[in-house]
């Protein structure tokens, strides 16, 4: 139920999966919105409090999610050989691009010492601070890697409804039914 | 000690009896970290925020006989701003405000000096910052100087004025009056060479 097969992903991964397509495209829209509130604005505190105390949380979600990656079963690609690749190197990039992302803006944040506080609950301490202009230079990458992540999560989504309407395969239903994982072949 | 210095000075002036008198050079001792440079603006009218910059160098030249020909250059590195808090400090320097990836470097060159007192004085010069330079005033007072315990001589001052920043093409309409200024104090010590 909880684990993966070769044949399909565990519950864990679905919820870690959707929980986290839910939680960057919030962050997406949530970024791009509040960098533009004028100071007067009610949200000018608070809606970089919820984007850095989310971004963390899904900073810890995404650390356990790679593991978890590692350590279990990965469901076997389908498709054209040449799709089967693009499949790997795409997924490869969506992680690598994901902790780009939730990195840069950590070092943002942490870039004079200071901790970020995650909704008031505790303090992720500072460790990497004070390099020259550490703070706009992470920002600059925290900007492009999040528009990198949405460009590659929208190709992810295209090729999941690709698989669905085209191809007719179970890529997509096995990663909303955990049931697949445990269907004999 | 006074009698030494007179020796010294006279055993000095005796092997160059053809030098006039000239104004020394010195260089601001930011390796020794005798020198700030500090801003200082409203917040919202309830209280200020204090910030740095803090990578900085510069030189002045100063004969304490013949003050009016003293001059002094510093140039700042803009991105070494700091408030202690990183996000602000990004903010101020985005676009929105120093663009200090646009304009790297704020200059100070001095073009003139007047006394005032003993001590004191009004500096002018150009200052440069976003890009946008501006004939500026600022009131200077010698704090002290002499030997050190290290075998060098420094003289040390210190200066304040305060600038608008529309001078500057830095648009803070969207605050209220009393953020769309700001007050510049420098100190600094200098090394005789």
């Amino acid at each position: 139920m909880w684990c993966n097969s070769i044949r399909g992903w565990g519950l864990f991964s679905i919820l870690i999966h959707w929980l986290s397509a839910i939680a960057v495209i919030g962050l997406f829209a949530l970024g791009w919105w509040m960098t533009d509130l004028t100071y007067y604005d009610a949200w000018y505190n608070l809606a970089p409090w919820w984007h850095r105390s989310m971004g963390m949380l899904l900073l810890g979600v995404t650390a356990l999610r790679v593991v978890w990656r590692l350590f279990q079963p990965t469901p076997k690609e389908k498709g054209a050989p040449m799709e089967k690749v693009a499949a790997k190197i795409g997924h490869l990039l969506i992680y690598a691009l994901l902790l780009v992302v939730l990195i840069s803006g950590y070092l943002i944040s942490t870039a004079n010492g200071s901790g970020i506080s995650v909704f008031d609950w505790f303090t992720a301490p500072a460790t990497l601070s004070g390099l020259s202009n550490q703070a706009s230079i992470a920002g600059e990458v925290h900007w492009y890697s999040a528009w990198a992540l949405m460009i590659i999560s929208l190709g992810h989504a295209l090729a999941a409804f690709k698989h669905l309407v085209i191809d007719r395969n179970d890529v997509m239903r096995r990663m909303i039914d955990p049931r697949v994982s445990r269907r004999s072949a | 000690m006074f009698k030494k210095t007179m020796i010294a000075a006279l055993s000095v002036s005796s092997l160059l009896p053809l030098a006039q008198a000239q104004a020394a050079d010195y260089i601001i001792d930011k390796e020794g970290q005798h020198a700030f440079v500090q801003f200082k603006i409203s917040h919202l009218g309830f209280s200020y925020i204090l910030g740095s910059f803090e990578d900085f160098s510069g030189d002045f030249s100063y004969d304490p006989e013949d003050v009016a020909s003293s001059s002094v250059n510093v140039d700042v590195n803009v991105s070494s701003l700091n408030s202690n808090h990183a996000e602000r400090d990004k903010h101020i320097l985005s676009e929105d405000f120093l663009n200090a990836s646009e304009y790297p470097t704020a200059t100070f060159e001095s073009t003139g000096f007047e006394s005032t007192g003993e001590g004191e004085g009004t500096l002018t010069g150009e200052l440069t910052l976003h890009g946008v330079t501006n004939e500026i005033t600022m009131d200077v007072t010698h704090i002290g100087g002499g030997e050190d315990p290290w075998g060098g001589y420094r003289d040390g001052f210190e200066g304040t004025t305060n600038l608008a920043l529309a001078d500057y093409d830095i648009d803070m309409s969207k605050f209220p009056p009393v953020m769309q200024e700001f007050e510049l104090y420098v100190v600094f010590e200098g090394i005789r060479q």
